[in-house]
């Protein structure tokens, strides 16, 4: 997924984003930081190709461009909000994307169970969401996005709903996936500590307008294992990123 | 365990014994008034009298009665299926709905028993006058709750369809139509019960005799010949009537939304 020079402007005259430029290889797991409102949102509809630029182009070259100009299945996304569909069961939830791409629910069982026992909620398939409370809305949605197998990931914030010990579990679950699977990953959320953890590169971004502030790889070649959190390189990760999130915020003034 | 049980028949009991408690009570209210004041039958009869007219007319009423529910009932099932393709027609093209829009205004906005004289002129027969001024009638709120439900949708969930490649069918069919499901079923309770009204209006306007008469026309009869408890036994299978569509448009709401959507929801917190 490549963003060359991409600027959004909404209709109301809110630049959210200038001129950013941003490339996602294959198996890379990136976290995007950045204070409030500095389009962190936006710029992952956009690499989902929701919602059109300003100006910059934005391409997928490692997939199949349907008719509409969108990469074909190979992006999920899951919202900041669980988005579910309130008239349909845990389980059909999941099935939606499948059924969408013509997939009989039959043949689609097997990856609905598979994708929901991931985020540890096999039990609830016949739920309805309201019967469900917020973070297990949450983790519907994560099972809905993986059910698919997509290449790129796009996470907008999903676990910041979570109790700490459920948030865990699933980064360690997030991580599984991204080595298992190969898939890109890009994480937007607040934490200094999650980011940390996670990712393989870290993008800082600036508000008023929005725009990358820095961009650096981190934990290269590091095994993210228990003893990870209490490493210390961990802990200078963390420091590094704190630095870069307070000098983004600090300039925001100017 | 069993406490609850028993909690939830008493409960039970009460929504049943409460309503027909009241209907008792008023029944005898009725009766004393009349037999108080006495107030002689052709200005207002006792329920009794009401009830013998109800049994010894019920081969003049219940033919009425048949064509009417008849009326009713096929003018809301052609507003029901014109209301809702049109209203899928009108989201899905927006220079559909500026061309429709205004005439659906003033439609709207005009009481349409007020051209059912008109409307008596132009129709070939009376039955078919009446039956398109209940169909005019129950239309508009058919059509327009579903247009807004049609439009409510969430842009997240838009977004979540445009994501994974859903055409506009897909879109309209899993999306589009089961949001608009509960505004759909607001117009049609709205319709059910214009559609009635319009149906004993248009026919008090059209007011001819003959073997195919309804109610209504039974009402009016009723009232020149000065036979007051035939006019009430009329008047209560019109609320029969009334009630029976208020029920099965409340039952059916019921049955397609209890699972998820908070107005048919138990509130347990
Ligand atoms: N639909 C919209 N119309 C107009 N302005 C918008 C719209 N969506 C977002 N914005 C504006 O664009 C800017 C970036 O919004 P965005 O949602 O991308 O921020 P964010 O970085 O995700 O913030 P947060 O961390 O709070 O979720 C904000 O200033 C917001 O007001
Ligand atoms: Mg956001």
């Amino acid at each position: 997924m490549t963003m060359a020079s991409v600027s959004k402007t909404f209709s109301n005259g809110t630049a959210a984003l200038t001129d950013v430029s941003l490339t996602v290889r294959a198996g890379e797991f990136v976290s995007l930081l950045g204070p409030s409102g500095c389009g962190k949102s936006t710029a992952l509809r956009i690499m989902a190709g929701l919602g059109g630029v300003s100006s910059g182009n934005i391409d997928w070259p490692a997939s199949r461009i349907t008719s509409s100009g969108r990469p074909d299945g190979d992006i999920s996304f899951v919202f900041q909000e669980p988005t579910l569909l309130p008239w349909r069961t845990v389980a059909e939830n999941v099935y939606l994307p499948l059924q969408l791409q013509g997939i009989s629910r039959k043949a689609a069982q097997p990856r609905i169970e598979e994708a929901l026992s991931t985020v540890f909620l096999a039990d609830f398939a016949k739920a309805y969401p309201r019967e469900l409370s917020g973070g297990m809305k949450m983790r519907v949605s994560i099972a809905r996005a993986l059910a698919t197998r997509p290449k790129l990931l796009l996470m907008d914030e999903p676990f910041a709903a979570l109790d700490e010990i459920t948030r865990q579990k699933l980064n360690d679950e997030v991580l599984e996936l991204w080595k298992s699977n190969g898939l890109a990953v890009v994480f937007v959320t607040h934490s200094v500590f999650e980011s940390a953890y996670l990712s393989s590169r870290i993008v800082v971004m600036k508000a008023r307008p929005g725009r990358i502030h820095e961009d650096f790889p981190v934990n290269v070649g590091i095994e993210r294992d228990a003893d990870f959190r209490t490493s210390e390189s961990y802990r200078l990760t963390c420091e590094r990123v704190s630095h870069s999130l307070g000098a983004a915020m600090g300039g925001e003034g100017h | 365990m069993e406490n609850g049980e028993r909690s939830e028949q008493l409960d039970r009991l009460i929504r049943i014994a409460i309503p027909v408690g009241v209907v008792l009570a008023l029944l005898l209210v009725w009766y004393l008034i009349v037999h108080v004041e006495n107030i002689p039958p052709y200005i207002l009869p006792d329920p009794i009298a009401v009830a013998g007219a109800l049994v010894k007319d019920w081969p003049t009423l219940w033919p009425a009665f048949l064509v009417t529910t008849k009326i009713t009932f096929m003018s809301l099932g052609l507003a029901l299926l014109g209301g809702t393709v049109f209203a899928v027609l009108l989201v899905q093209a927006r220079w559909l709905e500026l061309i429709f829009y205004p005439i659906a205004v003033v439609l709207q906005v005009t009481p349409i028993v007020a051209i059912a004289p008109l409307i008596l002129i132009y129709a070939p027969t009376t039955q078919a006058a009446l039956l398109i001024c209940a169909y005019l009638v129950a239309f508009f709120p058919i059509l327009s709750n579903l247009v807004q439900g049609l439009k409510s949708v969430d842009h997240n969930h838009l977004n979540l369809f445009e994501l994974y490649g859903a055409n506009r069918f897909q879109t309209l069919w899993h999306l589009k139509l089961p949001t608009a499901l509960p505004y759909f079923m607001t117009g049609l309770k709205i319709g059910g019960g214009l559609s009635l009204i319009a149906a004993v209006v248009a026919e008090f306007s059209a007011g001819s005799s003959g073997a195919g008469s309804g109610l209504a026309f039974r009402i009016l009869e009723a009232q020149f010949r000065l036979n007051i408890p035939r006019l009430f036994a009329a008047l209560i299978m019109l609320s029969v009537l009334g009630i029976a569509i208020f029920a099965l448009t409340s039952f059916l709401s019921w049955l397609l939304l209890h699972r998820w959507h908070e107005s048919s929801l138990k509130r347990e917190n």
